[in-house]
């Protein structure tokens, strides 16, 4: 395996995707990911020299709204699905110390 | 000899956009309302929503790159900034990286060694985040979305700035600008205008910049003062103690007067920008430039010269007269409406400063309306009211908008043209006061002002000082 | 026999004529999913009273001849990524286990407005993630030719739903194959239309580039049909096309004459079993035989479609799903300290391998310093991809080839290898990187008597091309229905 991923790489990948692994998820994911980049890595192998990059496949641009209103107070739908609320608020644990 | 230390400092400014809905979404932008009153699957990161550009913001931010003598990006494109916050329905915000809508600007500022030119790095838009609510009692935070998808721009200022004073005139000069051109009311301590700092110190004549901080959370422009003079000290101190300034984002806390890290391990901020895949590019052609270019209010230099041309005000007035939007439009709405420039710029340079002083007002909450102004002009010129009244009455139109026809009327306030009313009362005041009126006989110039002044009081106010004066005289 | 042996469009027609109504129709679907279901776990959602409501108030409106199309009473499954107001959308995955949606996807709005009656939601990989419809937090469908195999995936419930017969068709969405490789692994016809043709408000987003709606049906014709019911421009998807026409139905001729068909060498060399390979060549026969000028030439590049597609999709992935954190909607972990603890053990706990894999790669591959040497060059990877096809499709019309490299997999044989797994899409994916539409239609079946796909592919705009091939193709032999489903 070409692409060795350390734990710190794993651990710091976790924070950024805002998961917890366990040990032996961890181990499993260190392995998936090195498997993955060593067969990403064929791309090496094309030119793309001087190529634009292509986000879009297809021309569109411009798409646009009129800046009216349209949408009214909608907060019970908007609260529907709260895991936890309080009021016409969503409820999360405290975010300053 | 203790080193000397130069202070860099560029600016990160926040500036909500005065459109009427949310950025992607056709929510209202408007303050207040119950919490999440104002949201939408698109604004609340519902899953399947997606985003829509709000076309008006891409002239908004047009408009201020070509007023702050930006390059517009003809072919401009929106990324996702991805982290982790409730404030953040989606956990990405929609921003601006690789291709902002302006680039290379600048601004010119006054400072006592004359003018600077403040380089503008980039200007990009971007959605505004929610809103969170720190619960007292629980050990919670709640989050209200009405905020988030309010439309913003950036603007990155090139680390031009060597003092707390060039900041403040900076962030004047944008906030006349972006006010001027409607884009904003830029009001700091509401938040619709957020300034974040980037400071690093060196030794003078240095070439090299030292290791910067960023600094959030400032909502006045005192608070800007104060944490740039806080800041300035506490970097200097460790470079004088040898140990090194370290780059994080600080926060504000103007209440204990010192700046506090903002770290955390949770917080890597690695923002894995990429072109949002929702969106497609925005393309400015020459001619929609030119429409917005067209369409860009008069600025403060051109209200400058029409003023002094046209209106014949004085420079030192067309200076106080342009430095608020809001004194501006006042000034040439009640123009407008009474033909008097003059007249209306006197009532404005004197009275108005004068009770703004007194209120601690600033020239953006002035809300009384031009044509009361014009109206009370009118009512002193026909002579109806004198000039005591007149400024009697400006102040309820100043605090309560009154209107002065209405007013005078109701508060029996017109001058009193009855010549045998009047003339009755000087008989009176005559009578009254003896020994005034040998003084007088006497030779005594003094003692006729005392009279004219016991006549206006009996007649509370509201006689012509000119005919009380003729009548006293020929009577006596 | 069940009302649901029939094409969506035959069973509009009995509807519209009257010689059944809306709610039998609806009453068809539901006794055929209570007889099956159990053992092929193509839904996760039914909700027979809210499908027999609607199919009597469309029954009433066919009636009073507001409702005339030709779906109007057919009853419909829509996989659970597809939002359902009220009704569930989980994605088949644990962290939207009580997900009740606000409002309805364009989609199956439209699909509403045409009056076709919605009877449940599929199951699929977890958020479209995967290939078998094994990563499903609701267990894997099973394939109703053999329960000991998968159905593929990722709309592997809709797809395996139609070969059943437990609706008269279904809707998909495709990110990298995930319409077509199931439709050929449950002998039923799917179609993947052009990126931008149906909008993706309210489809929850996978790879957002890349995702694409499409209808999962019997036959070609259904295809058509549906299709032209649920394209349109939507102003609510700023990537949504302003098509010239959304006239499908009319490509339904049995005409190639003079069609070029185009057949990539490199879609049939080393990997493809000889057992889809045949059945594939037999029906570029047929086709030949009608009047089409057959053609082999190399498309290349199609190694490099697989890394480029997973970097994007997972890059994409893993920004899209972050705002599953348990604050606005879905699970939340019932133990944590703290906000930061709460996300991660509601993401981790809400999550399955598979998600959290490429959710994971995603991030490692945006991240700072790496963001050139994955994401760009993907970019460019796939611009020279959509290059490849362009001067593909300045020869010919369609391109033919298979689905997939072999027919449906034993349950459980895949997982165990992602990249191995991920190697199955290498047919359908570099559709998806080009925007371009696709569609399979049964075409025989192996020695183990599991159906064999055709694909065939269009360019851009072009889906005349495809369905009139498909059609054409389909012209010379029957509907080869599931036994199971009788």
């Amino acid at each position: 395996m070409a692409n060795i991923i350390s734990d710190e790489t794993i651990e710091y990948v976790g924070i950024l995707a805002k998961l917890e692994l366990s040990d032996e998820e961890k181990e499993q994911a260190k392995k998936d990911m090195g498997n993955m980049l060593d067969y990403i890595d064929m791309l090496n192998g094309l030119d793309t020299e001087g190529v634009e990059p292509m986000s879009h496949v297809f021309p569109v641009h411009n798409v646009f709204r009129e800046d009216v209103v349209t949408n009214g107070d909608e907060h019970e739908k908007t609260l529907a699905n709260a895991p936890a609320r309080s009021e016409n608020a969503f409820k999360v644990p405290k975010t300053v110390e | 000899m203790s080193r000397q230390y130069e202070t860099v400092i560029g600016l990160e400014v926040h500036v909500e956009l005065a459109t009427k809905t949310k950025i992607f979404c056709s929510c209202s932008t408007a303050f207040g309302g119950a919490p999440n009153s104002h949201t939408c699957p698109v604004c609340t990161g519902m899953p399947g929503s997606l985003p829509v550009l709000n076309k008006q913001v891409v002239e908004y931010a047009a408009a201020v790159g070509l007023a702050t003598n930006c390059t517009i990006t003809q072919n401009c494109k929106f990324d996702r900034k991805n982290y982790f916050y409730p404030d953040n329905p989606q956990n990405y915000q929609i921003s601006q990286l690789y291709y902002p809508i302006c680039r290379n600007g600048w601004v010119e500022i006054d400072t006592p060694a004359g003018p600077k030119k403040i380089g503008i790095h980039e200007i990009h838009m971007e959605e505004d985040a929610g809103k969170l609510i720190h619960d007292e009692w629980e050990d919670v935070s709640l989050v209200d979305f009405n905020r988030s998808g309010v439309p913003l721009i950036e603007i990155v200022s090139e680390p031009d700035m060597r003092s707390a004073d060039e900041v403040i005139a900076y962030l004047d000069k944008l906030r006349l600008i972006i006010q001027y051109l409607g884009a904003s009311d830029c009001k700091l301590q509401e938040g619709s205008m957020r300034a974040d700092v980037n400071l690093s110190v060196r030794e003078a004549g240095s070439e090299k910049l030292g290791t910067r901080t960023e600094m959030k959370n400032l909502n006045s422009f005192k608070a800007i003062a104060h944490a740039i003079d806080g800041e300035r000290e506490r970097q200097i101190e460790l470079i004088e103690m040898g140990r090194p300034v370290i780059q994080e984002t600080r926060r504000w806390d103007d209440n204990k007067e010192a700046s506090f890290a903002m770290r955390s391990k949770e917080d890597a901020q690695d923002y894995r920008y990429f072109p949002e895949p929702d969106l497609v590019p925005v393309i400015i052609s020459d001619e929609w430039l030119a429409e917005i270019k067209a369409r860009q209010p008069e600025l403060r230099t051109e209200k400058l010269i029409r003023y002094k041309k046209d209106f014949d005000i004085p420079d030192y007035d067309a200076q106080i007269l342009t430095s608020a939007k809001r004194m501006a439009d006042l000034f040439e709405a009640a123009t407008a409406v009474c033909g008097k420039p003059k007249k209306v710029s006197n009532w404005l340079m004197g009275e108005t400063m004068r009770l703004m002083k007194e209120h601690e007002m600033e020239a953006d909450e002035l809300d009384f309306s031009p044509e009361n102004l014009a109206k009370l002009i009118e009512l002193v010129d026909a002579g109806t009211i004198n000039n005591s009244v007149a400024k009697e009455v400006f102040e309820k139109i100043f605090l309560e908008d009154v209107d002065p026809d209405a007013y005078v009327e109701e508060h029996g306030l017109k001058t009193v043209n009855d010549e045998g009313a009047l003339r009755s009362t000087v008989e009176q005041v005559i009578a009254d006061n003896p020994q005034s009126v040998a003084d007088y006989r006497g030779g005594k110039q003094k003692a006729l002002g005392f009279l004219v002044g016991q006549t206006m009081k009996a007649m509370k106010g509201k006689a012509d000082p000119g005919m009380v004066n003729r009548i006293l005289k020929e009577l006596l | 026999m069940s009302l649901m042996s029939l094409t969506a469009v035959e069973l509009g027609k009995k509807i519209a004529a009257g010689e059944v109504s809306a709610v039998e129709a609806t009453k068809d679907a539901l006794a055929q999913v209570k007889r099956l279901d159990e053992k092929y776990n193509c839904y996760v959602t039914v909700d027979e009273e809210a499908a027999l409501r609607e199919a009597e108030a469309v029954q009433q409106k066919i009636a009073s001849g507001e409702l005339t199309g030709p779906l109007a009473g057919v009853p419909v499954a829509i996989k659970d990524n597809m939002c359902t107001e009220g009704m569930l959308t989980t994605c088949s995955s644990k962290i939207l286990y009580n997900f009740k949606p606000t409002y309805t996807a364009e989609a199956v709005l439209n699909l509403r407005k045409a009056g076709a009656v919605v009877i449940g939601k599929t199951n699929m990989d977890e958020f479209a993630m995967g290939s078998t419809t094994e990563t499903s937090f609701f267990g894997p469908t099973k394939n109703p030719w053999n329960p000991e195999h998968v159905p593929g995936g990722s709309s592997g419930g809709s797809c395996a739903a139609v070969a059943a017969e437990e609706c008269s068709f279904a809707l998909g969405s495709d990110t990298g194959g995930s319409i077509r490789q199931p439709s050929s692994f449950c002998g039923v016809t799917g179609l993947k239309p052009t990126y931008g043709t149906v909008s993706r408000y309210g489809l929850i987003a996978y790879g957002s580039s890349l995702d694409q709606i499409g209808p999962i049906c019997k036959d070609v014709t259904d295809c058509a049909t549906v299709l032209e019911a649920i394209a349109s421009h939507d102003p609510k998807d700023s990537t949504s096309v302003s098509r010239e026409s959304y006239d499908f139905t009319a490509a339904l001729r049995d005409d190639v004459k003079g069609l070029r068909i185009g057949i990539p060498r490199d879609y049939f060399g080393e990997g493809l079993d000889v057992e889809v390979k045949e059945p594939i060549l037999k029906a570029a026969k047929v086709l030949e035989e009608k009047g089409a000028i057959l053609e082999e030439f190399d498309l290349s590049l199609v190694e490099y479609a697989i890394p480029a597609y997973y970097i994007i999709a997972s890059a994409e992935a893993s920004s899209n799903l972050a705002r599953f954190d348990g604050v606005k909607y879905g699970y939340r972990t019932q133990d944590y300290n703290g906000l930061h603890n709460m996300y991660k053990k509601s993401r981790s706990e809400g999550f399955g391998p598979e998600v959290k894999r490429r959710i994971m790669l995603g991030s490692f591959v945006l991240s700072s310093g790496y963001y050139d040497a994955y994401y760009l060059k993907a970019l460019k990877t796939k611009a020279l991809i959509k290059q490849a096809f362009d001067r593909a499709f300045a020869k010919y019309d369609v391109i033919l080839g298979p689905a997939a490299p072999t027919t449906a997999p034993k349950l459980g044989e895949s997982l165990s290898d992602p990249i191995k797994m991920y190697l199955g899409d290498i047919y359908t994916i570099s559709v998806n990187l080009a925007g371009l539409p696709g569609i399979t239609v049964p075409c025989g079946l192996d020695s183990r008597g599991l159906p064999v796909g055709l694909q065939l592919i269009g360019d851009c705009f072009k889906e005349e091309n495809i369905i009139r091939a498909a059609y054409a193709f389909e012209q010379s032999r029957s509907y080869a229905h599931c036994p199971a489903a009788e």
